[in-house]
């Protein structure tokens, strides 16, 4: 009897976990099966052409570099925020530092915010200076939603560090500074796979751009003028009551889910292939 | 020589206190402001009104947020009712009974599942949820709906939530020693009876935690549920009516807020609402999982 329920159950979890494959294949059978038709090599090398938006050619290299620029500058933002957080909490606190660990706590929190409230916030934010949409301000919002994903995952590979390595360090007398120059050469394949791990999340992003970033169909030549997005693109293209800009969006769908899934599978490659004690 | 190290490393110092200090302000920061931006529509309307009003007519200056904050618990709800068994039969099943192959490959389809942008997913629900509920499950039960329902943004939404449930999850079993699952199989117990008598009942209020750290995740999910919903402001009387989440009342309505102050403020205040919220349920569930982790530690 017992063994009896023990087998139906295997059988029902089985079941569970096809089902959550099958979504998965679902999901990115739909995408393709879509946008393939429509996907051309246009589609990523040019901007988007007069009538555009009424089915004539152009593409939406726009939204590509717009994205690109986003989340380039959004990276480097949070770079500067969350690696010398991470160095902070692990090598100036103690370790059960009651400091530390409300770090640790506010990020956890921060992660959970949804990227509304960044795009709301940044909007505030920008009204308050008097901004206008731009590219830097997509930067700023999407800079808030990266950098508490950036600085959870360098935190999760520097705390595996063994404690040898600066404690020799500091032994030979460097200064805390020097010695965490060194660190970083070490954590280089963690700080990488948080890297890719932000990236995806941040350019996949539609809610924190659409306040912040604006849209245009040229690309942004400063900081000040507004930059398009990918997310954002294939959104207004699904809009559209003519069939062609549909069928566009969903190529420029396939487009997206392609650069987030290299990203995903090479953040994992990564860091499975430099870290020793992971399955 | 020696001066300029002491000096660089003292800057360095400096200028991380200065960012940590930050980091933990951030959230007051952005809550603070979030709450002084919404404050003018508070104190025309006071509090109670704004939450328990149905009445959403921006025009004339009636903002009731109730419809929207139905919506966004019912399908948050829908959400969690699909996504929570899921899970936590996936998860022991990873934890106890699948081979080192089978979890290899299904760590990656969990971390896709998590990398698909919201974006994606409303596409998806539009293309395949969407006409699925209009054609085969509504007419059922309804004459007629047009499939941008309750229902569609609750299945896009259980599925962008199970890679969270489940990474938690199985943390969570992880986390418990085996010592104890060893002595209960010692003692002649099935895999299964032990799932069910040890592992289940030991991460009991770790699933709870989870299961909230997931609801507010689904209450701030924007624009896949905007996009399968049908974006009507009214109380959805059935699963089968379009509903208008909070998130989706601020993402579609950005364009037209600068016009009107009263219009900025309210859509201001679902932000702050949104915020506060999350935040709470966030910080419960991340002081219970602390806790858990904690205890297993000393044990």
């Amino acid at each position: 009897m017992k063994y009896l329920e023990e087998r139906i159950f295997k059988i029902i979890m089985i079941t569970a976990a096809l089902i959550v494959l099958g979504v998965l294949l679902f999901i990115l059978g739909t995408i393709f099966y879509k946008g393939l038709p429509s996907l051309n090599f246009d589609m990523i090398t040019k901007l988007p052409g007069g009538g555009f938006y009424l089915g004539k050619e152009g593409g939406v290299l726009n939204a590509i570099v717009g994205s690109f620029y986003i989340i380039m500058g959004s990276v480097f933002i949070s770079l500067l925020i969350s690696v010398p957080l991470v160095m902070f909490i692990n090598f100036y606190l103690n370790k059960k530092s009651k400091f530390a660990e409300l770090i640790r706590f506010s990020m956890d929190i921060l992660f959970g915010v949804p990227s509304i409230v960044y795009g709301a916030f940044g909007f505030a934010l920008m009204v308050y200076l008097g901004m206008k949409a731009s590219l830097l301000g997509g930067i700023i919002a999407v800079s808030m939603l990266i950098m508490p994903v950036m600085m959870r995952s360098l935190d999760e590979v520097t705390i595996l560090l063994s404690r040898e390595l600066p404690d020799a360090l500091l032994s030979l007398g460097a200064t805390r500074y020097e010695m965490i120059k060194v660190i970083l050469r070490q954590l280089m394949p963690g700080l990488i796979t948080s890297i890719l791990l932000a990236t995806g999340r941040g350019i996949g992003d539609a809610a924190t751009v659409l306040f912040t970033a604006g849209y245009t169909d040229n690309i942004p030549v400063s900081p000040s003028q507004p930059a398009a997005s990918l997310p954002l693109s294939i959104f207004f293209q699904l809009g559209s009551p003519v069939e062609e800009v549909q069928n566009r969006g969903y190529a420029s769908a396939i487009i997206l889910t392609v650069i987030v899934l290299i990203l995903s599978l090479a953040s994992r490659y990564i860091s499975s292939r430099y870290s020793k004690n992971k399955i | 020589m020696r001066k300029v190290r002491k000096i660089k490393d003292r800057f360095a110092r400096y200028f991380m206190v200065g960012i940590a200090v930050f980091a933990i302000l951030f959230l007051l920061i952005i809550g603070f402001s979030l709450f002084f931006k919404a404050l003018p529509v508070i104190r025309e309307k006071n509090l109670w009104t704004l939450l328990s009003s149905s009445s959403w007519k921006p025009f004339k200056g009636d903002f009731g947020f109730l419809p929207f904050i139905l919506s966004t618990l019912y399908v948050s709800l829908i959400a969690i009712l699909i996504a929570l068994p899921l899970s936590v039969l996936i998860s022991i099943f990873l934890h106890s009974y699948a081979s080192k192959g089978v979890k290899r490959f299904f760590e990656p389809v969990v971390d896709l599942l998590s990398g698909i942008p919201p974006v994606i997913y409303g596409l998806w629900g539009t293309l395949a949820i969407v006409p699925l509920i209009s054609e085969k499950i509504a007419p059922r039960f309804v004459d007629f709906s047009t499939g941008y329902t309750v229902l569609a943004g609750g299945i896009v939404l259980a599925v962008m939530i199970i890679p969270l449930l489940i990474s938690i999850m199985v943390e969570l079993f992880r986390s418990i020693p085996a010592e104890m699952t060893d002595a209960s199989l010692a003692l002649g117990a099935t895999k299964w009876q032990t799932i069910k008598k040890v592992i289940l009942r030991r991460s009991f209020s770790g699933i709870i935690a989870a299961t909230v750290l997931a609801l507010s995740r689904a209450f701030g999910e924007t624009m896949a549920v905007l996009m399968v919903c049908g974006n009507i402001p009214e109380i959805p009387g059935s699963f089968f009516d379009a509903c208008y989440p909070l998130p989706a009342l601020i993402a579609n309505n950005y364009g037209e807020m600068l016009s009107m102050p009263g219009y900025e403020s309210a859509l201001m205040f679902a932000a702050f609402l949104l915020f506060i919220i999350v935040i709470v349920f966030n910080m419960v569930s991340r002081i219970t999982l602390k806790q858990i982790e904690k205890r297993y530690q000393f044990t």
